[in-house]
């Protein structure tokens, strides 16, 4: 048994320690909104964080996971109302959406960090691929949303 | 009998080897019985198939084909709406279902999504049943209140008695509006009236997306579900030779191998993980077929033997070229290539089915509902009146999943070995990249003749392409000619007097398909990096050079889109220190479209794209905020395919695998992109491929204004570039 904090709930899954963190999410926990592309860390859709830092799950090992805090688009806001995703409403940033919740978890954790990403910023922590193309709605989405939270209360993301 | 004659129905017009027809039409046993296995749950009063409304108001519009990022989910609804005049706030899509569309004769008439068409193919008599849903509101309102139906007016989800200024809400008499006659002529707004239509619209889909709550395919979860992974024979056209599958037999989840002919599947417990595990560690045997030997360059030659031909057919004749070239004052002739691309949709191919002895129940991110329920029925070997497709947004198309949707059969056929378990068959990236449905490989010649005035006065164009129509569609080729295939020359808008063209066939045994664009992404490098040669060899601006070419009528919309994205770019306007233009037009789908490319090669030969104006004409436009999305997705769809995208084949076999060797742009590579809206109205253009045509070209031209150097081949990376 690994025990695992999923969105601030704790779990006990039974799996073989070295099932990728995605497959627990999606198939043991029902956490379908992070989504699997390649398989390999290379397309970014299956980003969550833990502790706080972006990670590809789909290469991740759950036993790594175990013990720490792990946080998915489930849990990013329980209502849509994070800065990000309203932002990204506010630019109908989604096409298909399938990269989109691996998008903001990597957008997210970079506002984290910078509260006001550069462009710069944004092209070194966004790395996911969006095969409909909606990078520079996702560019100007992120911007808005740091915005947004600076001229709030100088809320950190 | 009378199921066994539909199954063989299905099996000659949907489903033999593989491809799928676009159009299904069940016969009429099968409507029947249908009808009789319908069981009407409908809680809202349907006004018309398309339009429900609810006591509270709400009002549903139904949507037959499919949402995958295009934005027809809710582009569709606003054709609906403004014939309607209901409260836009109010209005909420649904998919149509397909087992109810089958039922009733095809009410939704069609369920297919591809070839830029949701919008421009439904338009009439979408707008019509709009019209004919608030005739019948109104005319339920007029008898309630016993005034005649010309003092009624409709807007905004009211009806107004305008002599007595009495209302009632749409919800209040939708009940008795559904008992009326559909009337079948009403009279349709004049757009110079419309209020939604043309406007922005935010997206239905977008909240759930932002939230992870979309459910895809992939997503779906089912209680007791089973998951299968696939390993399919690396070459095309080979077979399963034999597999061991007690090898794996201990394997956590391990639920049983299920051999196919040219593929094998594991089906595991608990998660997909357990089943790509173990058909890792699976040995297979692969019987190869006769194609283990093609190459890349076996192709490259195959394809130089159709340019070598004596003859081909003929796709294209006007006035006499031979007198013309005796003439020319010059005479360009250039090869252009471009290779097989996939088409990686971020969901990759997947398919749950639910296989019980009551029905089947199917999950797909398809682009063609209702193909799929024929796919479903035939491969099950059940009426089709037992198959529900249920529909879900699609994680990307790009015309992967229209024509093509083996993932449906591999999956019903698994689910059918194990009644009552759901199964959800998922193909690794890998799996994707390797059994696609490639664009095609394409080999050009072509020659021109300018006379002594620099005035081109002849074209002629040898094509040498895999045909993606000749095996799924044979009524689309003519002559030796895929119509679709010679598309952008044998339609050219450009007033050369003498022109000659001709189409050889070459298909491989690399399966083709229509990726986005189809004809319309590498015909369109050819011909407008060719028109932009022979500029250069007139010594005319390029631009100035098309605008002479795309003199009169037939031309008239392809000139001004090229006129407003010169405008909008600033052609004539100086530019940084080592930046440069290229331009590029081309009409397709039923729109102009045209761009400007600014680009850089730094002395280390790095290529930089600084700024990307497109532009198009489609005719009228239903939600404008969508067609610059699609503009915009096109121009990082399209760039990345002219950089970075390659099939190549060794032994036989695809040597890409993932996205690490088979490269996507990113966000750090995006140039500023300006998207120029130019509706002309008076018709309905499509939007969803458009604008992939100039992309190519206008970079490649402004790589040979930049370096000297012309592209004739892509993708970019295998280029050197060098500052001229």
């Amino acid at each position: 048994m690994i025990s695992l904090t999923v969105n601030g709930t704790e779990h006990s899954v039974d799996v073989s320690s070295d099932m990728r963190l995605l497959w627990v999410l999606r198939d043991i926990l029902g956490l379908t909104g992070t989504k699997f592309g390649c398989g390999m860390s290379v397309c970014g859709a299956c980003t969550v964080h833990l502790d706080g830092e972006p990670v590809r799950s789909c290469v991740m090992p759950v036993s790594i996971a175990a013990g720490k805090k792990i946080t998915t688009i489930e849990g990013l806001s329980t209502d849509g109302s994070h800065p990000l995703q309203r932002a990204w409403i506010a630019h109908q940033v989604p096409q298909c959406g399938y990269c989109q919740t691996g998008m903001i978890m990597s957008a997210a954790a970079l506002l984290k960090k910078k509260p006001q990403p550069t462009d710069t910023d944004i092209n070194e922590a966004v790395t996911n691929i969006c095969r409909c193309g909606t990078y520079t709605r996702i560019r100007a989405a992120i911007h808005t949303a740091a915005e947004k939270s600076g001229s709030n209360n100088g809320m950190k993301g | 009998m009378q199921q066994m004659s539909r199954r063989l129905f299905l099996l000659r017009s949907a489903a033999v080897g593989g491809g799928l027809l676009l159009e299904v039409t069940l016969p009429k046993s099968a409507v029947a019985e249908a009808e009789q296995a319908s069981t009407q749950a409908e809680t809202s009063p349907e006004v018309t198939a398309w339009v429900l409304i609810r006591p509270d108001d709400t009002i549903i519009i139904r949507v037959a084909r499919v949402e995958m990022g295009q934005g027809n989910f809710t582009g569709l609804p606003m054709l609906v709406a403004e014939e309607l005049a209901c409260d836009w706030s109010k209005v909420q899509a649904e998919y149509a279902s397909t087992s109810e569309h089958l039922r009733r004769n095809r009410i939704f008439r069609t369920m297919l999504t591809g070839g830029s068409r949701s919008i421009r193919d439904s338009q009439e008599y979408l707008r019509t049943a709009g019209a004919a849903a608030r005739l019948m509101l109104t005319t339920a309102a007029a008898r309630r209140w016993s005034v005649p139906v010309t003092e009624c007016v409709a807007e905004n989800s009211l009806i107004t008695h305008t002599p007595t200024q009495r209302q009632l809400s749409f919800g209040a008499v939708a009940a008795e509006a559904a008992t009326l006659d559909i009337p079948e002529d009403p009279p349709l707004k004049d757009p110079a009236a419309w209020t939604l239509l043309g406007q922005p619209a935010e997206r239905f889909d977008i909240p759930d997306k932002v939230t992870g709550k979309t459910a895809f395919a992939i997503d779906t979860r089912l209680p007791g579900m089973v998951y299968a992974a696939i390993a399919q024979c690396p070459v095309f056209g080979g077979s399963l030779k034999s597999v061991d599958a007690e090898k794996i037999a201990g394997m956590r989840g391990v639920v049983k191998v299920v051999p196919l002919e040219d593929a094998v599947v594991v089906v595991a417990k608990e998660s997909w993980w357990n089943a790509q595990q173990a058909i890792r560690t699976l040995p297979i045997e692969w019987d190869f077929g006769s194609h283990a030997h093609v190459s890349s360059d076996s192709i490259l030659e195959f394809l130089r033997e159709g340019i070598r031909l004596e003859k081909a057919p003929v796709s294209r004749q006007e006035g006499d070229i031979d007198s013309a070239f005796a003439s020319a004052a010059t005479t360009i002739e250039a090869d252009y290539y471009a290779p097989y691309l996939e088409h990686a949709t971020m969901e990759p191919q997947n398919c749950t089915a639910l296989y019980t002895d009551k029905r089947v129940d199917v999950w797909a991110p398809a682009q063609n509902s209702e193909a799929t329920a024929a796919v479903t029925a035939e491969t099950a070997d059940v009426p089709v009146s037992r198959v529900e497709v249920h529909k879900v947004h699609l994680g990307g198309g790009f015309g992967r999943r229209g024509l093509h949707i083996e993932f449906v059969r591999q999956a019903v056929r698994i689910a059918k070995t194990m009644p009552g378990t759901p199964v959800q068959l998922i193909w690794s990236r890998e799996e994707d990249i390797q059994h696609g449905r490639y664009r095609p490989v394409a080999l050009v010649r072509m020659r021109a003749a300018l006379n002594a005035a620099g005035e081109p006065t002849a074209w002629t164009v040898r094509q040498a392409e895999q045909s993606i129509f000749s095996e799924v569609r044979p009524h689309l080729i003519r002559d030796g000619v895929d119509i679709v295939g010679v598309r952008t020359f044998a339609d050219a808008p450009y007033a050369f007097p003498n022109m000659h063209m001709e189409y050889a066939m070459r298909n491989t045994h690399v399966p083709p398909g229509p990726w986005r664009a189809v004809a319309h992404t590498h015909n369109p490098f050819f011909r407008e990096s060719f028109i932009d040669e022979l500029a250069h060899a007139a010594g005319q601006d390029p631009y100035q050079f098309r605008r002479a070419l795309l003199q009169g009528s037939q031309a008239s919309k392809d000139l001004a889109i090229l006129d407003a994205v010169a405008e909008a770019a600033g052609w004539n306007s100086p530019l940084p220190e080592g930046v440069y233009r290229g331009i590029a037009v081309q009409d397709s789908y039923g729109s102009y479209t045209a761009a400007v490319i600014e680009a850089s090669v730094s002395g280390t030969g790095e290529l930089t794209i600084h700024r990307v104006v497109v532009g198009i004409d489609c005719g009228y436009v239903a939600n404008p905020d969508s067609v610059r999305a699609q503009l915009e997705g096109s121009v990082v769809y399209g760039l990345t395919a002219a950089l970075y995208g390659e099939i190549t084949i060794k032994e036989g076999r695809v040597e890409q695998s993932n996205f690490h060797d088979y490269r996507m742009m990113r966000i750090a590579e995006m140039p500023t992109v300006e998207v120029i809206l130019k509706p002309t109205g008076g018709f309905w253009g499509g939007v969803g491929e458009p604008g992939m045509a100039p992309l190519a070209p206008a970079l490649c031209n402004a790589l040979f204004a930049a370096t000297g150097k012309r592209i004739r081949s892509l993708p970019l990376k295998n280029h050197a570039l060098r500052p001229a």
